[in-house]
């Protein structure tokens, strides 16, 4: 196969995949995390604020999904294809809390009544922390792997996604959500609303620490396949390594009331721990329960060669005008919520 | 029921009611882009109330738009996982190729559109607007190119078999021309202005109606009637261009759209008809040998009919195809005639002295509506039973995995919150439109908004 820098293009689109749900979650991450938030809030003014803090952000957030999805579809079309159908489930409900989410912030300011704004607080909340656990309950699948046939079709029941791992996955996704939200509110508001938060963001922490070391303790014991990787290849230990850091390094940033270095470093955090995600996995994509030969990889569930090529040269020309133009969204609207009559 | 009419109808359903939105942004977006352009050249505050008035609605739009377009990007997976594997390399391309360069664009410029009219100078919101409405057209590009790949596959090559097959690219922009994409694409997009000209003119011509936002509404309408008037003359002849097309690439589609089986015989144009498959008999008013005119500029040459091909290979409902392409046709025609007796009356100068004018155009914000619909219909419907035209079919492209059960769940659920989206989006836009352009906007708070107007008076 070809490669570029040394590396074939498969493992290249396999980094680039990983690169954009990296993204997508960092981005994603803190406006579903807001929105678990939401009802903690219990005045109208303090849950506009909070809606607003990521009203001109959530859209552009979300696109990282659609390129996330379509990166998949475009170079591993067989894992697109097994995990969305084997997860059926999951991914229909997935889809209604988006639309749920979507259609909430968008008409809950339409209306003054009390009873339709509660309700579409509650749809908003609701749907936010739901999408966290659902992203978690795949996560969880992906890692533990799934029963395949010689086909690399799904070969189980409907049912097989809900298991204690995926739970826990489910539970620490939302929790360092929860705790990347919170913070990202702390960096949008003032007064009250901003005390309330630096309380919240402490428990927040304390949360995700404890289903975080619970979840890593689980899989050391149960999946010990997905240490191999470190085993064979010691120097590759300073991700995690590089991962727990970051994560300590939260807690004593809140402390000294830095917050915009924190957020900094909840979204490294975010992306180091799908990097360990990545290199546990690599370069099986899809492991088959029971049947090692029938493994989905990155080289038997790729797209073409020449597909890989273009989607490359697709991904180069593009990076750069997303990143630009998510810069400048970013600080159009930078620093503290100010609402105008154009805000939700 | 089995799974492939649950999955196509799943299909059929969120597709469709996804394309009540994309349009409204695609030709919202020109028109907000001309309001715009006119306030920056202009200086004239009213370009500027309408503009903003008409962002959001916009909003409301492209808002519901995004949450049912990513349904359809995951539906691929979860329903028709043996297309995905099949296509992946290909459409999948097309996907990805969208949300980087469309969708991003899009999206992320939406953000200062909608609320950042305090925030930035006017010309920044202008390239901001511009910029949705670029990644919105750029959106249809990628969907109509990867759509057009299944009616017309071009650029590939078949690797493996039976169940192994998939189609890979060997040449890219063989794929993304592929013979039916450029004609499809213009007509989607006219399509599209169409449904926002529409819409537009309907609102406007509501409040002439009631007396009120009299000069704003004269702006407004005569700009959209422009554009309707201009689009809806060449949707005649992008839509002839595809006719051509499909004569040529997908001669069943062709014969199922107009009811025609006897290959040896020169072809009928039907104005409207009834086709009755098991007797191969329409009845209707027809144009003799319209057909063969069209297609072959000559009434006596014989066009290939459905019976030419054999039985597994044509449209399984000839009918649906039929009335679905009739009934765009006709839509297409009563827009030409709706515009063009606008331009009259407007020569004449007296486009707002009827009233019966005005009702009509508040009605016909549907008509564009149905044609699009009608038109993906006609054009979906007569690929079966294909889901890439000549090489796959329908019924082998589905998710291996997943049961009835699932589908009839995943439909219910669908079906149930779109009605209440639906609801919902019908009763705010009829709420936006009665609450009209405000007349009180915080319009001098925009930076720099000063400097400009004085900058252009000093001009002029």
């Amino acid at each position: 196969m070809a490669t570029f820098l040394g590396i074939d293009y498969a493992t290249l689109w396999y980094l680039v995949v990983g690169a954009v749900f990296s993204g997508y979650a960092i981005l994603d991450g803190f406006d579903l995390g807001a929105g678990a938030w939401h009802l903690f809030f219990k005045d109208e003014k303090s849950r506009r604020v909070a809606l607003n803090a990521i009203g001109p952000v959530w859209d552009g957030n979300e696109v990282w999904l659609v390129i996330g999805g379509g990166a998949l579809f475009a170079g591993f079309p067989i894992v697109y294809a097994t995990v969305f159908s084997a997860m059926y489930i999951p991914f229909m409900l997935f889809l209604t809390f988006l639309i749920f989410r979507a259609i909430s912030i968008e008409f809950r300011s339409k209306e003054p009544m009390k009873w339709w704004r509660n309700m579409w607080d509650v749809a908003y909340s609701l749907s936010s922390a739901f999408l966290a656990i659902l992203l978690g309950v795949v996560l969880g699948n992906v890692l533990q792997g799934m029963p395949l046939d010689a086909d690399m079709e799904f070969a189980g029941s409907w049912l097989e996604f809900i298991n204690p791992y995926a739970i826990m996955v489910a539970v620490c996704t939302l929790a360092i959500f929860m705790m990347h939200g919170a913070i990202y509110l702390i960096m949008k508001t003032e007064g009250k609303q901003f005390d309330k938060m630096t309380r919240h963001v402490k428990e927040a922490m304390i949360f995700f620490i404890v289903s975080f070391a619970i979840t890593t303790v689980y899989t050391l014991i149960y999946f010990p396949h997905l240490s191999d990787r470190f085993k064979e290849t010691p120097v590759l230990f300073i991700v995690p390594l590089l991962a727990f850091l970051s994560i300590a390094n939260i807690p004593r940033l809140i402390h000294k009331k830095k917050y915009n270095f924190a957020f900094f470093f909840s979204s490294l955090s975010i992306a180091m721990l799908l990097m360990v995600v990545a290199i546990e996995l690599y370069p099986v994509i899809i492991i088959s329960k029971g049947n090692p030969e029938f493994n989905i990889t990155v080289y038997n569930g790729a797209a073409s060669e020449k597909t890989l090529g273009i989607m490359l040269v697709i991904a180069a020309i593009g990076t750069p005008l997303v990143a630009a133009y998510t810069t400048f969204v970013f600080w159009t609207f930078r620093g503290k919520v100010q609402m105008d009559e154009l805000s939700y | 029921m089995d799974v492939e009419i649950l999955s196509r109808i799943q299909f059929a359903l969120t597709v469709s009611f996804h394309y009540i939105y994309p349009p409204l942004s695609i030709g919202l977006g020109l028109i907000m882009v001309i309001f715009e352009a006119s306030y920056l050249k202009t200086g004239n505050i009213e370009y500027e109330r309408l503009a903003r008035f008409w962002t959001k609605i916009f909003a409301l739009t492209f808002g519901i738009g995004v949450a049912t377009g990513i349904v359809m990007e995951f539906e691929f997976g979860t329903n028709w996982a043996t297309y995905s594997r099949y296509v992946g390399d290909i459409f999948g391309s097309a996907l990805a190729a969208e949300g980087i360069f469309a969708f991003a664009l899009e999206s992320g410029f939406l953000g200062i559109l909608l609320f950042g009219w305090n925030r930035v100078s006017p010309r920044v919101h202008f390239i901001a607007t511009l910029g949705v409405w670029f990644g919105s057209m750029f959106s249809a590009v990628w969907i109509v190119v990867a759509n057009s790949w299944q009616q017309t596959p071009a650029g590939y090559h078949i690797v493996g078999e039976g169940l192994e097959a998939r189609a890979e690219v060997t040449d890219f922009w063989a794929m993304v021309f592929n013979p039916s994409s450029v004609d499809r694409l213009s007509h989607v997009w006219i399509g599209s202005f169409l449904a926002g000209a529409f819409l537009i003119i309907s609102v406007h011509a509501y409040y002439l109606l009631k007396n009120r936002h009299i000069e704003v509404s004269k702006r407004a309408f005569k700009i959209a009637l422009v554009v309707a008037l201009v689009a809806s003359l060449s949707q005649l002849f992008t839509g002839h261009r595809s006719a051509d097309g499909v004569a040529i690439n997908q001669p069943a589609k062709l014969a199922a759209m107009e009811g025609h089986y006897d290959s040896l015989q020169a072809a009928d144009m039907y104005i409207m008809g009834w086709v009755d498959h098991d007797n191969q008999e329409v009845t209707g008013i027809k144009i003799p040998n319209g057909l063969s005119f069209l297609i072959h500029q000559d009434f006596n040459e014989p066009v290939k009919g459905l019976n030419h091909f054999p039985k597994e290979d044509i449209p399984g409902q000839v009918n649906a195809v039929f009335q679905f392409y009739h009934i765009m046709v006709a839509i297409g025609m009563t827009l030409i005639g709706l515009t063009l007796l606008g331009a009259f009356l407007w020569w004449r100068g007296k486009l707002f002295d009827h009233k019966w004018y005005l009702q009509v155009m508040v009605a016909a914000v549907l008509l564009p509506q149905i044609a699009n619909q009608a038109g993906w219909f006609a054009a979906e419907m007569g690929r079966q039973p294909w889901v890439v035209y000549g090489l796959l079919r329908t019924s082998d492209a589905l998710s291996k995995v997943v049961t009835a059960n699932q589908v009839i769940f995943s439909l219910v659920l669908f079906t149930a919150i779109y009605c209440l989206l639906f609801t919902l989006f019908v009763y705010l836009l009829n709420k936006k439109i009665k609450h009209g352009p405000d007349d009180s906007p915080m319009i001098d708070q925009r930076p720099k908004q000063k400097e400009m107007v004085e900058a252009l008076n000093t001009h002029s």
